[in-house]
């Protein structure tokens, strides 16, 4: 068991914030010294499709955070792999590179981590 | 034990805040330690002092105060998800040159590191979502 955290994303980019506020704590998390991973369940997966740009009016993107998150140290994007294809994805297509699990493996880090936050 | 709620709900639109709340109640009924509520996303809008419910149903702000008054439970509002909403303490207010504001104490405006702060220090971090 790790104090590090685990940051759950399971909203598309545009829609609601949900996305947005869970990247926002994602960021603090790691600007205070956190090890933070992400992983990304259903909808989530959509947050990385390339070629975003901006969202309804008045929403800003949440591209760009992506982008920035390797600044944070945040380098471990979990996608889950029955997501990807249900959403007839494939890992390298997605605008960064992730670490693509099974199911069997949600629920290992699920027990692995002892923070977890869940968008 | 000491646990702490994330609450991310808006009061009468969804059941999470109003779980939380009774869920709240529950842990301190059972003897465990409410440290803290924290609202994010559409939660925040529980700390509206504006909020103006019909009379016959559950006032929810004042609910929380209660809590606060009868437990010390912390009610923490993040500041940057409450801003974007209008939720606004007075000194926020004179800060954006608003003519009224709509958050009080015991509701207090703070950061996302105090969520993860409460996460650490708590034996349970609970979240009730729509």
């Amino acid at each position: 068991m790790t104090a590090d955290l685990l940051v759950i994303l399971r909203h598309g980019p545009y829609g609601s914030s949900w996305l947005r506020e869970g990247l926002d704590i994602s960021l603090v998390a790691a600007a205070f010294g956190q090890k933070v991973s992400l992983m990304f369940l259903g909808e989530g997966v959509l947050a990385l499709m390339p070629g975003q740009v901006k969202g309804a009016p008045g929403q800003k993107a949440t591209a760009p955070i992506i982008d920035m998150l390797t600044m944070y140290d945040i380098d471990r994007l979990l996608v889950c792999r029955d997501d990807l294809q249900r959403m007839g994805l494939q890992a390298e297509e997605l605008c960064v590179a992730v670490e693509v699990i099974s199911g069997e493996n949600i629920s290992a880090e699920l027990t692995h981590h002892s923070n977890v936050l869940n968008f | 034990m000491h646990y702490a709620l994330l609450v991310m709900g808006a009061p009468y639109s969804h059941q999470a805040a109003h779980s939380a709340l009774r869920f709240a109640q529950a842990i301190i009924r059972k003897g465990h330690h409410l440290d803290a509520v924290f609202f994010y996303h559409d939660g925040v809008h529980n700390a509206s002092t504006l909020m103006s419910p019909p009379q016959d149903e559950l006032h929810m702000r004042n609910t929380w105060v209660e809590l606060h008054d009868a437990h010390g439970t912390r009610l923490e509002v993040c500041i940057a998800a409450a801003l974007r909403r209008g939720l606004l303490d007075a000194q926020e207010a004179k800060r954006h040159a608003k003519t009224a504001h709509s958050l009080e104490a015991p509701f207090e405006l703070t950061g996302l590191g105090q969520l993860l702060e409460l996460q650490r220090q708590c034996d349970r971090l609970i979240t009730f979502a729509p």
